[in-house]
């Protein structure tokens, strides 16, 4: 009998993961079916780069550590925002019927962290082309870059889940996210500042305390989410 | 929340800190360390006003809580007016800290404006106005809604997710960063809470001052419910009539 339930439950993880996965692979088809939006993204990190250039052309490391991190703000801004606003009011009620909250919630997470590391690497390497090339630790670099991305994205996935039942989308999101997420860009850019030089340590502790930061998103997201869900 | 002897309680505490506290009480009750001086005396007020305001918050997102288990509209008009308070408390807090600095931190030989900008960059400073700017928000979240149990709802889980959020503002990314203020880089824990960093005299007035302060700050709060609870129910038995 034991065996049975566990047999279950098992499988009721299991379940619950092909839904994630489903509800994963149609955002995902949905971007590749309507490209405006990934290149609308894309346009937009490329003009605001080629902006920058005419500008600064090559700025000293502090500034572009700065720069850097404002870009992936206000792309990860655009790129998530629309996760939610894209859903209509019937489409919900049928996510309703056929997923969990949770289930929906993480798989909008996957989805919009997957999308914010592919832009962050782009915007990463339009900046080496256009802006020089100040990083000295390169791979450590790539690291931090993803995991401060995958933060922005988490963030503001939970943002835009409240964002969305405020019927006010994009300028409530800005307001929200804006004041949350100070202390995570001090945190990175506190890290990333350090990578401009071999002779400068790591803090360590610095990046534990992002992780957990993330972790923490994602418990409240699904301990959260269910309350936002239901109208 | 209704009884009075708490309120009395509050009145004679805050009392007491204002005579004891401006040193009415005792002769030489402060310790005149170099560039504190007398200023220490602020310490009954400013640091009073960010524990009222930290308390404030964590009794908001109670109710937040509590409102998203029995979706009673009371817990959300708490919580709204615990937050408002405690802004309130926040914006206090800062008007203190500025009489304090102006004292302390100013350079006097260099106009009050050219200190500033080395002044507004303290993390402290930062990790405060995040957190009033997080409540802003919260504000700002709750008029944009019209429907008042969406407003509720959705208000109840912004403060819950700000309210994680206000811990890494203020209690971690500040003592990360070298600093002006107590706690910053360098010297580490709490140093409003540590005991040994107050002179044995001042504490006597310090710890009243915390518990004086606070109840002050539930006292407006159980006002501004019950005014609230008044309009409301106008607006509920108009409803019940149509």
């Amino acid at each position: 009998m034991k065996e049975l339930s566990l047999y279950f439950r098992k499988n009721l993880v299991i379940y619950s993961i092909s839904r994630i996965w489903t509800l994963f692979k149609k955002d995902l088809l949905l971007e590749v079916r309507q490209q405006y939006a990934f290149y609308g993204i894309i346009l937009y990190v490329g003009a605001t780069v080629f902006v920058l250039f005419m500008a600064l052309e090559t700025p000293e490391s502090r500034v572009w550590n700065g720069l850097f991190w404002i870009i992936q703000l206000f792309i990860s801004i655009n790129a998530v925002a629309k996760s939610f606003l894209q859903e209509g009011r019937g489409r919900m009620l049928y996510y309703y019927s056929i997923a969990s909250p949770q289930e929906f919630i993480l798989s909008k997470l996957l989805f919009n962290s997957l999308l914010m590391l592919v832009m962050s690497l782009i915007s990463f390497i339009l900046f080496a082309i256009f802006l020089g090339y100040p990083v000295v630790r390169s791979g450590q670099f790539i690291g931090i870059v993803f995991l401060g991305s995958w933060c922005l994205s988490l963030v503001f996935s939970v943002l835009a889940a409240i964002a969305a039942k405020a019927q006010q989308n994009a300028a409530i999101m800005a307001i929200l996210g804006f004041p949350i997420l100070i202390p995570q860009l001090l945190v990175l850019m506190k890290i990333s500042g350090t990578m401009f030089s071999m002779s400068v340590a790591v803090p360590l502790a610095n990046v534990l305390l992002l992780v957990i930061s993330c972790v923490l998103v994602i418990l409240l997201a699904i301990i959260l989410f269910p309350f936002l869900w239901k109208d | 929340m209704n009884k009075s002897w708490w309120k009395i309680i509050s009145v004679l505490l805050l009392v007491y800190t204002i005579i004891a506290g401006f040193g009415l009480l005792w002769k030489n009750d402060v310790p005149r360390l170099p560039a504190l001086q007398e200023t220490i005396r602020n310490l009954y007020f400013h640091v009073c006003m960010w524990f009222g305001m930290m308390i404030l918050f964590t009794a908001s997102v109670f109710h937040a809580i509590k409102y998203l288990q029995n979706n009673n509209l009371r817990s959300d008009i708490s919580s709204r007016a615990f937050a408002g308070v405690g802004i309130l408390f926040g914006l206090l807090g800062y008007a203190t800290g500025a009489i304090w600095l102006s004292y302390t931190w100013v350079d006097p030989n260099q106009p009050a404006y050219e200190s500033f900008g080395a002044i507004a960059k303290d993390p402290k400073l930062i990790g405060a106005a995040i957190a009033l700017l997080i409540y802003f928000a919260y504000l700002v979240l709750r008029g944009s809604i019209q429907d008042i149990d969406k407003r509720a709802r959705i208000g109840a889980v912004y403060n819950i997710f700000a309210f994680a959020f206000l811990f890494p503002a203020i209690w971690i990314i500040p003592r990360l960063l070298p600093s002006l203020h107590p706690g910053g880089e360098g010297s580490e824990g709490n140093p409003a809470l540590n005991y040994k960093d107050m002179a044995p005299k001042m504490r006597f007035v310090f710890y009243p001052a915390i518990i004086g302060w606070t109840l002050l700050g539930v006292w407006i709060v159980s006002i501004k419910v019950r005014l609230e609870l008044y309009k409301e129910r106008i607006i509920l038995t108009q409803w019940i009539k149509k």
